[in-house]
């Protein structure tokens, strides 16, 4: 008994809650991709680098608040500087809708041709997340660090296993819980959301329905920025803040959309909690586990690792190339263009 | 107008008036550009000659959203409501530019079409084609339209609901308002016509009353032969 509950408690230690949390940052990114790629109709490969720039402009607002002296109390300073890294990451991405989407959007262009956009607006905010904050590494996280420690948990259950619980890793999940939440209502229940599901569902119905098309983009552009700075600070204050590693972040964001079907926004939360567990668990170290649950002599000699954990970013890039494959339109079946 | 999607002209020259109270009917062999007219009417193309002219006013250059708010309703021949909303949402999408008199004008609509009363909480991808093109009617008059346009309204309406969908047309017209119909059934859609429009190869080939036209010979022989 002891052992299987061993097994468990080092699972849920070291896989299922950073899975949890990984699989909420990812689902965060993925619902922006799937939002413009429903809404706007292209594929905004600057979206990992709209996540940096989010955490990029919370950084700075942060050490400002820490230099003031402002502190959140046992919670990381960096959530009360993220409204006004939303508010300026959502200035950005409407400024550059005014300077670049718009005019082609008026053209009518092909939706390639946004794609090559958005991969230029990737490089400019590549550079300008670099000018802001550097290319260094930055830990954000301040305040608690935990919320059960490894002490804590053996002294209040006697295993031999530790359960430590990340103040950060809690927060992930409870706040892309409720904007999940608050973004589906929204869709369903406002008249805004109303407009923008039947626009993203078939344009010129919407245009012929009074829809006015400049204020669902400009709309799109607020949640989007609201999801991708969400989104990008949570996995900065889970992993610390490095502009590379955010950069990397683009391939599994698109990964977990297409997975779960682009255009559909529960397609994207399923897609993220495939690709982290999928990504998680091809590169766990399962030996502790079966040693718990195996018999003595049975006990696996090698780190039972399928891949090891340099090849996490295959993992994804794999998935996405058999989905693309065998289900075009993903598991939960996306729009149909 | 004279208009197309980019290569060779679609329209080239046609002329088309509607007077409120009234039905036109416009009738034409395949690619005579008779969903092409109307598009370029709803601002989906853009014309490179010609006017668009509504209650005395040039909309000529308003963006398609700007037409509807100047009182012009389109309902195309396909995708022409939201299928995953409930047909009480499509009227509400109808309604977003007159919210004061939303509910007034839903009654008027569940009048006219009992059946989306009936059916209002339906997911309207669920309903029959009748229903659905009385739904993308209603989704039409919810933004309170002076002129209605109506693409093949009867496509993939069973023959016996015809003649009913025909009647509701009449009931709309005598609403007050002016109402255009591109039609394959062209001689059911004659029949309740005040005015019809030949169109071939993008320019008007015949006008006259709807009998006129059923009674010519001309027309008769080239356009409405399977029907007459």
């Amino acid at each position: 008994m002891t052992d299987i509950l061993n097994a468990l408690v080092h699972l849920t230690n070291l896989m299922i809650l950073p899975g949890l949390a990984y699989a909420s940052q990812l689902a965060l990114g993925a619902m922006g991709v799937t939002l413009i790629f429903s809404v706007l109709r292209f594929s905004n490969f600057a979206h990992a680098e709209t996540m940096s720039l989010g955490t990029a402009f919370c950084i700075i607002v942060t050490l400002w608040f820490q230099q003031l002296g402002i502190s959140f109390g046992f919670l990381p300073t960096a959530l009360l500087a993220l409204p006004f890294a939303i508010v300026l990451t959502a200035i950005f991405l409407i400024l550059s809708d005014r300077m670049v989407y718009r005019h082609f959007r008026r053209r009518n262009a092909k939706p390639e041709i946004f794609m090559i956009l958005s991969s230029g607006i990737m490089l400019i905010i590549n550079g300008m997340t670099r000018l802001l904050v550097g290319p260094k590494g930055r830990i954000i996280d301040d305040g608690e660090r935990f919320l059960v420690t490894a002490r804590e948990f053996k002294e209040w259950s006697g295993l031999a296993e530790a359960l430590v619980i990340k103040n950060t890793v809690v927060l992930t999940i409870i706040i892309a819980i409720f904007i999940c939440s608050v973004l589906f209502w929204f869709l369903k229940n406002t008249e805004t959301g109303k407009s923008m599901r039947a626009y993203s569902d078939n344009r010129d119905l919407a245009l012929l329905s009074g829809v006015d098309p400049e204020r669902i983009v400009f709309i799109t552009w607020i949640l989007v920025a609201v999801l991708a700075t969400l989104g990008g600070v949570l996995f900065g204050l889970d992993k610390g803040y490095r502009p590379f590693v955010f950069q990397q972040l683009l391939l599994p964001v698109f990964a977990a959309a297409v997975v779960g079907g682009l255009g559909n926004q529960v397609g994207a939360i399923v897609g993220a909690v495939v690709i982290a567990f999928s990504e998680i668990g091809l590169t766990f170290a399962w030996k502790r586990f079966f040693s718990y649950l195996l018999p003595a002599d049975l006990e696996p000699t090698s780190m039972m690792q399928i891949l090891s954990t340099e090849y996490k970013f295959a993992v994804s890039f794999t998935i996405l190339v058999l989905v693309l494959l065998f289900k075009p339109s993903g598991l939960m079946g996306g729009s149909q263009r | 107008m004279i208009g197309g999607y980019g290569g060779s002209p679609i329209l080239n020259g046609c002329t088309i008036s509607v007077d409120r109270g009234e039905i036109a009917v416009v009738v034409g062999p395949n690619g005579a550009g008779k969903s092409t007219a109307m598009k370029a009417i709803a601002g989906m193309l853009n014309l490179t000659s010609g006017n668009v002219v509504l209650a005395g006013k040039s909309i000529t250059t308003l963006p398609t959203q700007m037409r509807v708010k100047a009182g012009m309703a389109l309902v195309p021949q396909n995708d022409n409501i939201f299928p995953t909303m409930t047909v009480r949402e499509n009227l509400d999408m109808g309604a977003l530019l007159s919210r004061d008199t939303a509910a007034q004008t839903m009654k008027e609509v569940f009048d006219l079409f009992p059946i989306l009363a009936e059916k209002r909480n339906q997911i309207a991808g669920q309903l029959s084609g009748g229903q659905r093109q009385q739904l993308a009617m209603g989704r039409a008059l919810m933004t309170r339209p002076t002129a209605l346009m109506l693409d093949e309204p009867t496509a993939g309406v069973s023959p016996n609901v015809m003649d009913e969908m025909f009647e509701k047309i009449r009931g709309v017209a005598e609403l007050g308002l002016a109402v255009l119909i591109v039609e394959q059934n062209a001689a059911s859609a004659l029949e309740v016509a005040d005015i019809g429009y030949v169109l071939v190869e993008g320019r008007n080939r015949f006008t006259g009353s709807g009998q006129d036209l059923l009674n010519d010979p001309e027309t008769r022989r080239s356009f409405l032969g399977a029907h007459s």
